[in-house]
């Protein structure tokens, strides 16, 4: 204790002596609040003004401001929606709420799919294969110097471009493509399924239970009971067995051309298709980049000591080298799923009903131009942070932690 | 030195060939294409596909493709020739119509020598901008004064040009024009914030620049392009209502600042701190300490990624379609409206693409350079 206390490191820091605030210029703390007061006064008489003004023209354009038009009928059909939604008896407020949903049926699936090409993709530049790394490097170089929005209208071209639905091109006798879309079979659904869907879940967490257990006896006795065929046994089983006891219906609703159009099935539309494909390409491209760079980020020696230990390639790039891969990944990968979220809102070019085209329509109809913009930048706002929250959290999670 | 030489060839080993296996075409190829069966396999799939597709495209594009048509009589029936290989091969003939309209839009076009002459100043302006031997203080004025030598070509209205009206430009200036007075004005304003957003003595103006940057990242690009054309004529006051051109150039600036802040910032966090407490240890203020010390530093460390960010923001200004601004890409999806033309948006569709991709892949080439060289210097 005594040592502690002689020891002039660890002595608490000399503060500077306090001076009292004084009404002088030559006192930066004085200085400081001076300046930002002034800082401060300007942008309030620039928001003042311009608050002033728009109130001004709101007057003479008759224009009623608040978020009360939200409850007035609207008239906008829209093509492809997720909840029941009838244009002239549904709200203005139920209009935006498909939006949203459609937004989020593209950015969703949007980014599961640009991060599974993506990482092919950017493993592929690290092949040892000289074709199959140089296609790849090229693929990567060309669509990201093209501007999304111009993909988009390109792949919308392409899928309007199809024959019409009497010549549809089919694979099989169950997939139609053609200009009307893409015509897939959809499973009749009945209570079987979601009893099977239901044991899945459960499947799930009996699997994670299973893991937990495996991994505290492999602490205990340095053994560790397999986990695969238990993982597998159960989340296949689990549904099967669910689904058979219910008398295993299967029935496939199959698209089948009825005179001049489709009947039965389910439709990907071509605006759909078009912003799906067009997003998920386009950012595939920058996700290949990350998962690259985050695999070379990772020193030689790492795979060398692996190696040394004995583990087997796979091995190597599970337990050694992705763990590590993936502190340099995830952050540009956040920002990348926040571009493609903000990038779908360029399905207003091509005609798909997304947040953006259905307010940019409601504001059209109704005039109400400040409160349509807060609205779309709200739901981004809000979209935008959400993800940000959830990827940090996991970032923490898989993060060094430090001494 | 002649002995030395003699010494060592005396003692230097008669060097053996390599066996043959190990070099040439063919042990590459064994190597890097053919090195595990899974490797072949992957070799040959790919190879397949490639020559496939690489020939249904040389076919399309340059066998069975229309390069030129005679002019009709009918002007809608120009395109006979073109449309008897619709599908099978390109049809050239298009571009060789449209190009003046793709590249300049409506402008007069006996004085399209203008904005072509404008284009050509903007990519001079950006390889001086690029050599490092211009990296100083003159490099400012030459970006004022290009700047407003392509005001006055476009504009015109002196020295014997006639006056041209903004709402008649368009085509490749408009899009230079947006991405390059959308960086001159954006840089500065993001040097700014992110110092703003660096202080420690100034709460409230940090809780600003932290407030502008994310509300302004958190949102697309097109929200706020909206905002410029629906709502900023209602912040004006009655009678000043300025052109949608300048409307959108404002929404980019102030996009474009807030990406550029964030750069900006990784670069003045990067500085090690004895930057700082050495500055202020000479008695420096403030702004000689930033403007001397920590700026030139900060700002050389970030630019590749801010030429990074500026691709971004060239590929972005084709957002301004959906407002109706005539950019490159709103005067080709023009071009393919025209009736003579309908159902050729493919072949305008790749030249778009390569004209951007041109610019793009220089500004990236350059990018990576940069990177390497300063990497080097660095890892001395």
């Amino acid at each position: 204790m005594s040592a502690s206390a002689t020891d002039p490191r660890l002595a608490p820091t000399r503060q500077a002596p306090r001076r009292k605030l004084q009404l002088s210029w030559s006192d930066p703390r004085f200085r400081n609040i001076v300046w930002q007061a002034i800082v401060l006064a300007v942008i309030a008489a620039i928001l003042w003004y311009l608050v002033g003004n728009t109130r001004r023209n709101l007057e003479l354009r008759h224009i009623a401001t608040g978020f009360g038009f939200l409850e007035s009928s609207s008239g906008i059909p829209i093509g492809e929606t997720v909840v029941p939604y009838t244009p002239g008896s549904s709200t203005y407020l139920r209009a935006l709420i498909e939006g949203v949903l459609n937004t989020l049926k593209v950015a969703v699936v949007g980014v599961v799919l640009a991060t599974v090409l993506g990482t092919i993709i950017g493993v592929g530049r690290l092949s040892p294969n000289w074709l199959l790394a140089r296609l790849t490097a090229i693929y990567v170089e060309v669509l990201r110097d093209i501007p999304v929005l111009l993909q988009l209208l390109f792949w919308y071209v392409l899928l309007q471009g199809l024959p019409a639905p009497r010549q549809s091109i089919r694979i099989g006798d169950a997939v139609f493509l053609s200009n009307r879309g893409i015509k897939i079979p959809l499973l009749v659904w009945e209570p079987a399924h979601t009893w099977a869907l239901l044991g899945f879940v459960v499947a799930i967490v009996l699997t994670v239970l299973w893991a937990r257990r495996a991994k505290r006896l492999q602490d205990l006795t340095g053994q560790k009971p397999l986990v695969w065929p238990v993982a597998l046994g159960l989340l296949i089983g689990l549904p099967v067995l669910v689904w058979a006891v219910l008398g295993a219906p299967f029935t496939l609703d199959l698209p089948a051309l009825k005179g001049f159009n489709f009947q039965g099935g389910g439709t990907i539309t071509p605006e759909y298709g078009a912003l799906l494909t067009g997003l998920v390409i386009y950012t595939s491209s920058y996700i290949a980049e990350i998962v690259r760079s985050g695999i070379q980020a990772v020193a030689q020696g790492q795979w060398e000591a692996a190696q040394a230990l004995g583990l087997h390639r796979g091995r190597t790039l599970r337990l050694v080298v992705l763990p590590q891969a993936l502190r340099v990944i995830i952050p540009p990968m956040t920002s990348q799923y926040l571009n493609l979220t903000k990038n779908s809102s360029l399905a207003v070019a091509i005609g798909y009903q997304d947040i953006v085209s259905i307010a940019s329509t409601i504001l059209n109809q109704t005039g109400q131009a400040i409160e349509g913009i807060a609205i779309i930048m709200a739901v981004y706002l809000t979209i935008s942070l959400s993800i940000s929250v959830f990827m940090n959290w996991y970032n923490a999670r898989i993060a060094l932690v430090g001494r | 030195m002649a002995s030395q030489t003699a010494v060592l060839g005396a003692s230097a080993p008669v060097r053996e060939q390599p066996p043959a296996s190990l070099v040439g075409p063919w042990a590459w190829a064994r190597r890097n294409l053919f090195g595990s069966w899974w490797s072949s396999a992957v070799t040959i799939l790919l190879g397949y596909l490639l020559v496939r597709w690489a020939w249904g495209f040389f076919s399309w594009a340059v066998l069975h493709a229309v390069w030129s048509v005679p002019v009709a009589a009918n002007p809608l029936e120009t395109a006979i020739p073109c449309r008897q290989v619709q599908g099978v091969g390109a049809c050239w003939a298009v571009i060789g119509d449209k190009w003046r309209f793709i590249l300049f839009g409506s402008y007069p076009y006996n004085m399209q020598w203008r904005p072509a002459l404008a284009v050509l100043l903007f990519i001079g302006l950006y390889a001086v901008s690029a050599n490092r031997k211009f990296w100083r203080k003159e490099l400012l004025y030459i970006w004022i004064v290009t700047l407003a030598v392509i005001a006055l070509l476009m504009w015109g209205g002196v020295l014997g040009m006639d006056y041209v009206a903004q709402d008649q430009w368009g085509g490749l200036p408009i899009t230079l024009i947006l991405a390059t007075f959308g960086l001159a004005f954006a840089f500065p304003l993001a040097v700014v914030v992110a110092l703003g957003r660096r202080s420690t003595q100034l709460p409230a103006v940090k809780v600003l620049c932290v407030g502008y940057v994310e509300l302004i990242r958190g949102v697309p690009l097109i929200s706020l392009l909206f905002m410029a054309s629906v709502m900023f004529p209602l912040f004006m006051p009655e009678g000043l209502n300025p052109d949608k051109l300048l409307r959108a150039q404002v929404a980019i600036i102030l996009f474009a600042g807030a990406y550029l802040a964030e750069v900006v910032r990784g670069g003045l966090q990067s500085l090690p701190k004895g930057q700082y407490e050495a500055a202020d240890a000479l008695g420096l203020s403030y702004w000689q300490k930033t403007l001397k010390i920590i700026l030139p530093q900060a700002l050389r460390i970030v630019i590749p990624p801010l030429v990074n960010t500026f691709i971004g923001f060239f590929k972005d200004t084709s957002l301004v379609l959906i407002i109706g601004i005539f950019d490159l890409l709103t005067a080709g999806k023009v071009a393919m409206a025209d009736p003579v033309w309908t159902g050729f948006s493919t072949e305008i569709y790749l030249v778009l693409a390569a004209i951007y991709f041109a610019f793009c892949y220089a500004m990236s080439r350059y990018s990576r350079g940069l990177e390497r060289q300063f990497g080097r210097a660095r890892n001395r």
